[in-house]
């Protein structure tokens, strides 16, 4: 049985490029890890603090959080296979 | 820290006037030129290319906006890590522990170089974050320093613009006074998508850091300030232990200061009586000569007297060390080693060699501040003008003078003459035409010997003699001699004695004719006396001959008589005796 892989993501309300990364997320995680993901978004909106603390400055971010390393990507997820490769994730074809 | 205004030039410095509310930056020179400091809650672009102190600027206006206004603050970091700020803000002297606490706040938003980008991004979230923070904290000032950094990493011209706007309408929304620091290229354009940003900002400050001839220079230009007046000329500025100091060259209000009636001696008793009782106070005396000339000993002379009247006194020379200084002018009785050590003088020296104009000028005012010096003497002034600092020595120069003039500081300047003066009598620095009082050294040359002379070329408000003066150094004191002059020309050292002994022959060899006549006529008073007297003995001799002769004659006639009765007697002649008579 493969871990499950914990991600986290900031958004930033509606804007686009979080209503884009959300989305985003959602297709490659359904696509490349079924049943084996954990998605927690944080809406910076809501909880500001927290992303502060969490070091989180610029919107959408992606956060994996386990197994290790950590790593994150930037953006709205728009290039699936860079995102793949930075999580250190082989697609599942 | 103290605080970086004084508050004396600031009550009396020409505020430009207008409406528009103002935050100040603290930095008194910035405050100045923008008529009390950045527009609250407006934002302020600060351009300038690499190492010109935009961050510093940023920073000291976030610092002060905390500790001196009570306006809490916001530094956001494109490009630094918030640690090495507050590293670097420690060694500009402020203390950023404490405030850290409750009001300021280091938002780190350096984006590491490894982070992987996948698509669009934008500031939603950052500015969500910072909006809690800023309501948290009650912040009324914020900085974004080099939001080119992250600007450039959204690799779209367009984008990039939509992220500014997004930037400053929050800006808007917010109420904050704000300052956003962008790059600018050597050839002095900001980067290209940028560039708007000049328009849609408030007010824009442009950061220059020159070298010119191996000096550098730093400049500071107010590019346009909405709805205020500004200074639209650079000002120099310096970056020193505490932070940004931007000069003052905004025009001086001459009426502002009061002027003074009192006198300072000068410390040569005979100029202060040239002069009509010494320098003004609060007035700048220019001393100018050729090497040589005993302007240092001039200005030892009076800082002598400043001290002996009970005015602090500071001393700034270039040319030689503090106990040189000191020592030097012992040999002339003036004893400044006392007043040093009872703390009314203070004798700094330091090098020429490279630093620019604008550093001296700030060395010189903080000294004078720290030391609250009354009289400050800089001997000489022209080792400011030297090496590349030419262009800026003069308004340097004049931005000393009015200094004093505003602090109520008696100014005494050196300043060398190389050129023989028989040259225009101009210094470099041009502090001639400033100051109150202008005294040339100059060396007469005749007769095999140099010889000191002095002339007061201008003294407001005082009159004073036009006669050149030989100005003589003895180990009793520096004195002004008697000016001899003779067939149109003022006469001096041997030349002048020469001239005096003269004089004194003449004189006393008139006396000795005098003299000598008195004793002639004497002699022939003497002479005549003496045959008088004479005459008057062989007179007598005369008479007593005269005497002697009548009584001889009767004797012989009574002889005769004697004898004829005798010879009668003997003849027995009986003729009567004749009858006597």
């Amino acid at each position: 049985m493969e871990a499950i892989i914990k991600l986290r993501l900031y958004v930033a309300g509606n804007s686009p490029n979080s209503v884009k990364a959300i989305a985003n997320l959602g297709v490659l995680c359904r696509e490349n890890l079924p049943d084996r993901h954990h998605i927690e978004i944080v809406d910076v909106f809501r909880e500001p603090k927290r992303a502060l603390a969490d070091g989180i400055i610029l919107t959408p971010m992606l956060l994996k959080l386990s197994p290790s390393p950590a790593c994150q990507v930037m953006g709205d997820l728009s290039h699936p296979t860079l995102v793949l490769q930075t999580l250190g994730l082989s697609p599942s074809t | 820290m103290k605080n970086a205004i004084n508050p004396r030039i600031r009550r009396q410095g020409p505020f430009l006037v207008d409406d528009l509310k103002k935050a100040p930056t603290g930095i008194a020179g910035l405050d100045r030129i923008t008529g009390g400091g950045l527009p609250c809650g407006l934002t302020t672009l600060i351009e300038g290319g690499p190492g010109s102190g935009k961050t510093v600027l940023a920073l000291q206006t976030i610092v002060n906006g905390a500790r001196l206004f009570n306006e809490p603050g916001i530094f956001v970091a494109f490009e630094e890590r918030s640690t090495r700020l507050i590293a670097n803000a420690s060694r500009l002297g402020w203390d950023l522990k404490a405030l850290q606490r409750k009001k300021l706040f280091f938002l780190d938003a350096h984006v590491r170089s490894d982070l992987v980008i996948a698509g669009g991004f934008d500031f939603a979230g950052m500015l969500a974050i910072l909006a809690a923070k800023a309501d948290e904290m009650g912040a009324k000032r914020i900085v974004f320093d080099a939001v080119d950094v992250v600007l450039t990493l959204l690799n779209d011209p367009q984008i990039e613009q939509r992220e500014i706007y997004r930037l400053n309408e929050w800006l808007l929304e917010r109420d904050m006074t704000s300052m956003i620091t962008c790059k600018r290229t050597e050839a002095g354009t900001i980067l290209e998508p940028l560039g708007f940003m000049q328009f849609m900002v408030d007010c824009s400050v442009i950061l220059r850091h020159d070298v010119v001839q191996s000096v550098s220079q730093r400049s500071l230009r107010v590019l346009k300030y909405r709805g205020s007046a500004f200074e639209e000329n650079e000002s120099p500025f310096l970056i020193g232990r505490n932070g940004l100091d931007v000069a003052d060259t905004w025009l001086l209000d001459r009426n502002s200061h009061p002027v003074s009636n009192k006198r300072v001696s000068s410390g040569v008793r005979r100029l202060d009586s040239v002069l009509g009782g010494g320098y003004f106070e609060g007035s700048s005396v220019l001393i100018t000569g050729a090497p040589g000339t005993a302007k240092s000993t001039l200005g030892g002379a009076f800082a002598q007297a400043a001290c002996r009247y009970g005015y602090r006194t500071l001393v700034v020379s270039y040319d030689m060390g503090s106990s040189q200084y000191v020592r030097n002018l012992a040999s002339v009785n003036i004893r400044l080693d006392r007043f040093e050590t009872n703390g009314m003088l203070q004798v700094a020296s330091s090098r020429t060699v490279v630093a620019s104009a604008e550093t001296h000028l700030m060395h010189i005012k903080s000294l004078a501040e720290s030391h609250r010096a009354r009289c400050v003497v800089i001997d000489p002034a022209s080792a400011l003008s030297q090496m590349g600092n030419a262009l800026t020595a003069s308004s340097v120069a004049e931005r000393l003078v009015d200094w004093a003039k505003a602090s109520g500081i008696t100014l005494l300047c050196t300043s060398l003459l190389d050129r023989p003066a028989s040259e225009l009598e101009s210094t470099p620095l041009q502090i001639s035409t400033l100051a109150d009082t202008w005294i040339h050294l100059s060396y007469q040359v005749r007769a095999g010997e140099r010889n000191r002379g002095l002339s007061v070329i201008k003294s407001r408000g005082t009159a004073h003699s036009n006669q050149v003066r030989e100005l003589i150094l003895e180990s009793k004191g520096v004195t002004l001699a008697d000016a001899y002059a003779a067939g149109g020309e003022v006469l001096m050292g041997t030349l002048r004695w020469e001239r005096e002994r003269e004089a004194r022959i003449v004189q006393s060899e008139g006396k000795a004719v005098l003299m000598q006549k008195e004793i002639m006529l004497r002699a022939a008073e003497a002479e005549l006396e003496g045959r008088i007297e004479s005459l008057q003995r062989e007179a007598e001799a005369k008479r007593i001959e005269r005497k002697a002769l009548t009584l001889n004659s009767s004797v012989r006639q009574t002889a005769n008589e004697l004898d004829r009765l005798r010879m009668r007697e003997l003849r027995g002649s009986d003729a009567p005796t004749p009858k006597r008579r």
